[in-house]
């Protein structure tokens, strides 16, 4: 009985002591935390602050506006921007955006289908091509991608030929040390109608998408959406185009002196980023498609062939519809990495937005504070949006379950 | 009644045929593997033809057409055209110690081998004794080998960071990263499943932030903004700095790890160990957590492989890793030819490959052994 008699204490106080009821223990602990993370952000602030004045570095975001004075190499930015010496340290941020989300956004669609290849044919029967397939991941995903950008464009790139002897490939499209050198298309009036063409066919295969989708849940019967699609899409835009009598110029690039003038080129910088990132990045993704293919239980295909559906409907109807499930979240994480990894075009100075923004603004103005916050904020940006994408996508295709 | 009039019963079995010369041996093989039907012939002759182009130049390259033995570039100028491995040879105190002076290199030496031992009886898992072993390569190692490379105590002469390079700043970094990302990637994934509000919010931001944004720019971060971040008088060396950023960085990356092993332990066993009256620590520190570290093994080690590749990038803000040596060889002119940049680009290749597939090996094979489920 002498045991009891603490709890019987307790028991007349009401409660046990204050110090171990949970909730005010969290509430200690959590109080405290802000405290701390106040207390390292304002003396972050403040040393910030005081360092800057003391190495008096100026402050703010008027640098944006003042005269960047330095050149871009040309790139769809430069093109898209209209960029030059006079412009403004904001124009030369737009350049490196444009620039990191052009071999982002080509990086992710080449990747993409290179992996999926490359995850197929690891998985095939044909014992040479798996053998191959698996040779060429184990490699390439094994090697630091910077060492392999820097394979590209200081090994392989460097030792194209000359603009003189560049290789030609017709259609005035050259190749040589100095990049790929091809007509630039130069719109006329009317080239408007045409992009709204585009658009209009866009919209109207979606509609008949839908329409064919309702039908054929109705009355079972098929219809060709994707030549329709195909038709819609780039036809129409076609026959509005030579309606309006072609109404689009070539500016063909020429040799003048060392170095091919006029035309568009895509620079040696962005090829070997590009092939890096892609080629790399492809290992992961193929390792992902094969994972998804073998989640899809065994069951599911040996069902379809017992209802007499063939091996190619059963890949696309049956499989790789169950695959996605699986692969989709993997698949996110993998384009973000593409995207962070392409900030490492500054290695090679392929004007993106670290090496343009973080990098030449950065050691012009000095202001390191401004210029990486708005560098980490585009990279979150990107981040947060291509992550709402893809799970709005995922949530989509997961609706195909019960 | 006679045995005569019954019709003829066989007794025994006749032997098997053997199966048509088509469907067994290498033929059978080939028939089934390379040549089951028109498609699958030109996928294999396609394959054929690739290899045939891409593997033999490799090998003309590396082995056959390769000067082995030069004294500068002349030697290997005069050789095939293939790999100048004699630079290799040349430059590879520098790849692997960087400039640390050369009378001082056996203390690199010995911090190599007490790493290699410790992760090799670490990583046998019949090997007993992990609990200290792990003690002792997270807590003890790191203190040695701190003492041992930066010197200054104990008669030994202190080595400034900037003279170090090659290998030797490659696995400093990585080893650094992952020692101190560990603890704190556990500590920022138990506040992502706290119960407290604030915890885990202060959590989610840390994790998210590190790992919405490239390393680069961490680095960048590290070297230019965090010295504006500190009092006056305080500095860091770039190594240190460098180190800092690598192990926030990481640290997030391994709290998505370790959330994902605390996710995977059943509810039972929280529920039990309340049911035995352990507070929250001992909770975690006693059931969950060795059960669920032990889950994500293989999800360490690739993160470990990722930072481990990563750490190149460091050469970006002026260290000097493995690639970042080698690039810097390049400039040498006692060994410039038109094959070194490729030499280098290979030696580097082929090291980071040893290291990275062996590990990643290493982690299937932890992923088999933890994986005793139903497979089919």
């Amino acid at each position: 009985m002498a045991v009891q008699e603490p709890a019987a204490e307790v028991a007349e106080s009401g409660r046990a002591s204050l110090l171990y009821d949970p909730k005010i223990r969290a509430l200690i602990s959590q109080v405290a935390l802000i405290l701390l993370v106040i207390w390292l952000g304002y003396s972050m602030i403040t040393n910030t602050i005081s360092n800057l004045e003391r190495q008096q570095i100026a402050s703010g975001f008027g640098f944006l506006g003042t005269t960047s004075g330095f050149s871009i190499a040309p790139s769809l930015g430069t093109y898209i921007v209209d960029y030059a010496e006079e412009s403004s340290y904001g124009a030369a941020f737009y350049v490196g955006l444009v620039n990191t989300l052009l071999v982002a956004f080509i990086g992710i669609i080449l990747a993409t289908i290179w992996g999926f290849i490359l995850g197929v044919a690891r998985l095939s029967n044909n014992w040479v091509i798996a053998k191959l397939s698996t040779v060429y991941i184990e490699t390439l995903r094994n090697v630091p991608l910077l060492l392999q950008i820097f394979f590209w464009y200081f090994a392989v790139l460097r030792s194209l030929p000359n603009p003189r002897d560049s290789v030609e490939f017709g259609a005035n499209i050259v190749l040589n040390t100095r990049g790929l050198f091809m007509p630039r298309p130069l719109p006329e009036d009317g080239m408007g109608w045409v992009g709204i063409m585009v658009l209009i066919g866009i919209v109207a295969a979606f509609l008949v998408r839908r329409w064919a989708h309702k039908r054929q849940e109705a009355t079972g019967e098929q219809f060709p959406v994707f030549w329709t699609s195909i038709g819609l899409i780039l036809g129409l835009p076609l026959v509005v185009f030579l309606i309006l009598g072609l109404p689009l110029q070539w500016q063909i690039p020429e040799l003048t002196g060392f170095n091919f003038q006029g035309g568009m080129v895509v620079i040696p910088e962005f090829m070997s980023l590009l092939l890096a990132l892609v080629l790399y990045t492809a290992t992961f993704i193929a390792e992902i498609v094969r994972a998804g293919i073998l989640a899809v239980s065994h069951g599911q295909t040996e069902a379809a062939h017992a209802l007499g559906v063939r091996s190619g409907p059963t890949l696309r109807l049956v499989v790789i519809p169950q695959a996605l499930r699986v692969i989709i979240p993997p698949l996110t994480s993998q384009y973000l990495n593409l995207t962070k990894n392409s900030s490492l075009a500054v290695a090679i100075a392929y004007p993106d937005l670290v090496s343009v923004f973080a990098g030449t603004v950065l050691n012009q103005t000095g202001q390191a504070v401004e210029i990486l916050l708005i560098t980490l904020a585009v990279y979150l940006a990107i981040s947060i949006v291509t992550s709402i994408f893809m799970n709005w996508y995922n949530a989509r295709m997961a609706l195909v379950e019960r | 009644m006679s045995d005569t009039a019954l019709s003829y019963v066989r007794s025994e079995m006749v032997g098997e045929s053997a199966p048509p010369a088509s469907t067994v041996g290498l033929v059978g093989w080939m028939r089934k593997n390379l040549f089951s039907s028109w498609i699958n012939t030109a996928l294999t002759l396609f394959a054929i033809y690739l290899v045939w182009i891409i593997v033999p130049p490799i090998v003309n390259f590396v082995i056959i057409d390769a000067t082995w033995v030069a004294d500068d570039r002349e030697g290997c100028l005069a050789g095939g055209g293939g790999a100048c491995w004699a630079y290799v040879e040349a430059k590879f105190g520098q790849f692997i110690y960087g400039r640390y002076p050369v009378e001082e290199r056996w203390r690199v030496d010995i911090v190599f081998v007490i790493m290699a031992i410790g992760t090799i009886t670490l990583a046998i898992p019949t090997l007993p004794y992990k609990k200290w072993n792990s003690i002792f390569m997270l807590v003890i190692f790191p203190i040695m080998a701190f003492f041992l490379l930066v010197g200054g105590y104990f008669g030994l002469p202190h080595i400034e960071t900037p003279l170090w390079g090659g290998l030797l700043v490659t696995l400093v970094v990585a080893i650094t990263g992952i020692v101190v990302s560990l603890p704190l990637g556990v500590l920022f994934a138990l506040g992502r499943r706290s119960d407290m509000p604030i915890v885990r919010l202060i959590s989610v931001i840390f994790i998210e932030f590190w790992r919405g944004v490239p390393l680069i720019t961490v680095l960048f971060m590290a070297s230019v903004m965090l010295p504006l971040f500190l009092p006056e008088g305080v500095t860091f060396d770039k190594l240190m700095r460098v180190l800092i950023g690598v192990a926030l960085f990481s640290a997030a990356y391994m709290a998505e790890v370790v959330r994902g092993g605390l996710q995977a332990i059943p509810k039972g066993q929280y529920e039990g160990s309340q049911a035995l009256g352990l507070p929250y620590w001992k909770t975690m520190g006693l059931i969950i957590l060795p059960q669920a570290l032990k889950l994500v093994i293989p999800g360490i080690v690739n993160t470990f492989i990722g930072l481990f590749k990563d750490t190149t990038l460091v050469l970006i803000v002026g260290l000097f890793d493995l690639l970042g040596a080698i690039q810097l060889s390049f400039t040498d002119p006692k060994w410039s030819t038109p094959m070194t940049s490729h030499t280098g680009y290979v030696f580097a290749a082929i090291g980071f490959f040893i290291f990275c597939f062996s590990m990643s090996r290493y982690s299937i094979y932890m992923e088999n052994r933890l994986h005793t489920g139903h497979k089919r």
